[in-house]
């Protein structure tokens, strides 16, 4: 008996930031993030290896546009869209898992989200040679899934999900190590079958950068249901995970079934990272940034923090997206990379403020 | 009661470590007879004691690499075990002060100017690793040695590396690319005596030292005002326990490269078999040299395709901890 209690608990974070300053009332960081969210996207709208100014561009989205205008706007709408569904849907994945897992260290990747995507896809690519925008949103999508579940079912989440007769419905330790040994026997298999096939190997490595280029609507369309539906079961869960936050007793104690709600966060994360990793390729950073920058300005309270994420993220991937288009002019950087140019700075600076 | 448990415990561990040992120790036997001039062990522990050529086949060109990843793999598995107690997450590993992704970084700057031998490739290898661990080290300074904020900076410097890792493999020709990533996956191929002798002395030198700690890191385990209350000087063993972490990886490194998982998985394995409250030294040590060997033949010997030993080594070490997991779960 005793050596079941030995597992350690991950460290929780949650008081270290709690209290040491005076935050901005919630109405105002929101304020704040929804006009940053407009600078970012009118930006992303106007910057690029064709600018235009911001009038022409409001006047192309009235319908008032040049033809030149308009075709350049037919190719950056959908690609600023796709980098807000993308930074939204990982910025409030984070917040579930940073949540779920009582870790700061906590990723959408943990869960294997993004090993099985990049599985999946190099499958795809080295077997069936299905390298379209459309194939790999589904391959990734699927594979994201498959993994998610086979996480689900050797971590024990749904086990004693009652939660009576001593079974903790799924130690959240136990969770991400299943989730970080599957994604990582995974990807040692992704990264042979890569290995062993040059071409395999030149369209992952361009995918693993993570990109938004040529998303048009018919890869994102497919996508937005699977954010929506996570965003509603996020929602929902809230609540739940802050009673979580103050440990597994006291939350069954408030009336929470832990091991249900585990569940459903972890079906919230799948759908949510597993669509954004689906039209962008592996942008997981993001949910770690935004997720910390949030708890950093609102506090660990998690119905602020998923609803700041969800301002937070676009506003990350968008700005990186517009920088990674100015940086090596005429080329591009892809967005994942100026991602961890630009976040790991941020998350430094806030870590060296609230945490010791 | 609990001074039962204890003892219990500790005999679990001791047999533990023997049969690890055992297995080791047979291993490399029969890894020893593996290749195109195949040995029975018998005939490989001869070759050991004769001469002739299989002496020359056993001693000189196959032993120097099982014994390299005994020693490496040992060395590995201690450094992760001493960084996730000193940082009190499980999770931690070297990699959490961004080592390999330095070190990947340094092989892709010096590839992509166009240096090719193995001394430069190493060099800046561990050139890499020890800036990014000089950097995160500064960054994080002001907080508690080994706290939370040495964690998430490194968990910063390490994705921003990893942003840059994936930027340069696209800037350069495909073929560097794959040679690249091949080197970054960790490979034993190519070790001779002349790595494996200083490694193994300098490898032995560290995990001593990690063994001298080993007390007081037990003691901070229980908090660190009991520890600071018994005697312990806290900051110093933890300062001590990180350098020697970081110095057992750089050690690894410059042979085989970044063998990441290693580290991160071998302390869990470890502390599962011999369900210990904390994660065992020696006991992790002795599953990392285990993981590595089994990885490094496996990778030369029964694979269609030749791959670098690192990618077998996350694949095999994933999935034993995923069957690990998975058993205590339905235990319970």
């Amino acid at each position: 008996m005793p050596a079941r209690s030995l597992e350690a608990a991950a460290p929780s974070s949650s008081g270290a930031d709690r209290g040491r300053r005076r935050r901005a009332p919630l109405l105002v960081v929101l304020l704040a993030g929804l006009a940053a969210l407009l600078l970012a996207v009118v930006l992303s709208l106007a910057v690029g290896a064709k600018p235009l100014v911001p009038a022409v561009v409001l006047d192309a989205l009235a319908g008032r546009g040049t033809a030149e205008a308009d075709y350049v706007m037919g190719l950056r709408l959908p690609r600023t869209a796709a980098a807000v569904l993308a930074g939204a849907a990982l910025a409030v994945a984070g917040a579930l898992v940073q949540g779920l897992t009582r870790n700061p260290l906590a990723d959408p990747g943990l869960l294997g989200v993004n090993a099985g995507a990049a599985f999946a896809v190099a499958l795809g690519v080295a077997l069936l040679g299905l390298s379209d925008p459309w194939s790999v949103l589904w391959l990734a999508l699927g594979g994201a899934c498959v993994l998610s579940a086979a996480v689900v079912v050797v971590g024990g989440v749904g086990s004693a999900s009652g939660g009576s007769g001593g079974g903790r419905g799924g130690d959240p330790l136990r969770l991400v190590l299943a989730g970080v040994a599957l994604g990582a026997a995974l990807s040692g298999v992704t990264t042979g079958l890569v290995l062993s096939d040059p071409d395999a190997f030149d369209r992952m490595r361009s995918w693993n950068a993570g990109s938004v280029l040529g998303r048009g609507w018919d890869v994102l369309a497919p996508a937005v249901p699977f954010v929506l539906a996570g965003l509603v079961v996020a929602a929902a869960c809230g609540r739940g995970l802050d009673a979580l936050a103050l440990g597994d007793d006291l939350a069954r104690s408030q009336g929470v079934r832990t091991g249900r709600l585990r569940l459903a966060v972890v079906a919230a994360v799948t759908l949510l990272a597993g669509a954004a990793t689906a039209v962008a390729g592996p942008l997981v950073f993001v949910g770690l940034v935004a997720p910390r920058l949030a708890r950093w300005l609102v506090g660990p309270h998690q119905g602020r923090l998923l609803v700041v994420c969800l301002l937070l993220g676009p506003v990350l991937v968008l700005l990186a997206d517009v920088l990674g288009r100015v940086l090596l002019p005429p080329a591009e950087v892809p967005v994942g990379v100026v991602v961890g140019v630009v976040g790991a700075p941020l998350l430094i600076a806030v870590a060296r403020r609230s945490t010791r | 009661m609990s001074a039962v448990s204890g003892l219990r415990r500790r005999s679990r561990s001791a047999v533990v470590g023997a049969v690890l040992a055992v297995v080791v120790v047979v291993l490399l036997l029969v890894s020893l007879g593996l290749g195109q001039f195949r040995l029975s062990p018998v005939q490989v522990l001869q070759a050991l004691a004769g001469d002739g050529l299989g002496h020359v086949v056993v001693v000189q060109w196959r032993l120097p690499r099982a014994l390299a990843a005994v020693v490496l793999g040992f060395g590995l598995a201690v450094a992760g075990a001493l960084f996730q107690t000193v940082t009190r997450n499980p999770l931690a590993s070297p990699d959490v002060v961004g080592l390999a992704h330095g070190a990947f970084t340094g092989v892709l700057v010096a590839l992509a100017a166009g240096a090719g031998s193995w001394v430069v490739l190493t060099a800046s290898a561990v050139a890499g690793g020890l800036a990014v661990a000089v950097a995160v080290w500064l960054l994080a300074s002001g907080g508690v040695v080994g706290g939370l904020r040495l964690v998430v900076v490194g968990v910063g410097v390490a994705a921003l590396l990893a942003s840059v890792n994936t930027w340069l493999l696209l800037q350069v020709e495909l073929d560097v690319a794959m040679s690249a990533s091949a080197w970054g996956a960790g490979s034993l191929n190519g070790v001779t005596a002349v790595q494996t002798a200083p490694a193994a002395a300098l490898t032995t030198v560290l995990v001593v030292g990690a063994l001298a700690l080993s007390r007081s890191l037990r003691q901070i385990d229980l908090g660190d005002d009991v520890a600071a209350a018994t005697g312990v000087r806290v900051p110093a063993v933890r300062t001590a326990a990180l350098l020697l972490g970081v110095l057992l990886v750089c050690v690894a490194t410059a042979v085989v490269g970044p063998v990441a998982f290693v580290a991160l998985v071998a302390p869990h394995v470890a502390r599962r078999l011999a369900r210990t409250p904390h994660q065992p030294l020696l006991l992790s040590g002795a599953a990392g040299a285990l993981l590595l060997l089994v990885s490094d033949v496996v990778a030369q010997h029964a694979l269609p395709v030749p791959l670098p030993a690192g990618v077998v080594t996350v694949s095999l070490g994933g999935a034993y901890l995923v069957h690990l997991v998975a058993r205590e779960v339905r235990r319970r």
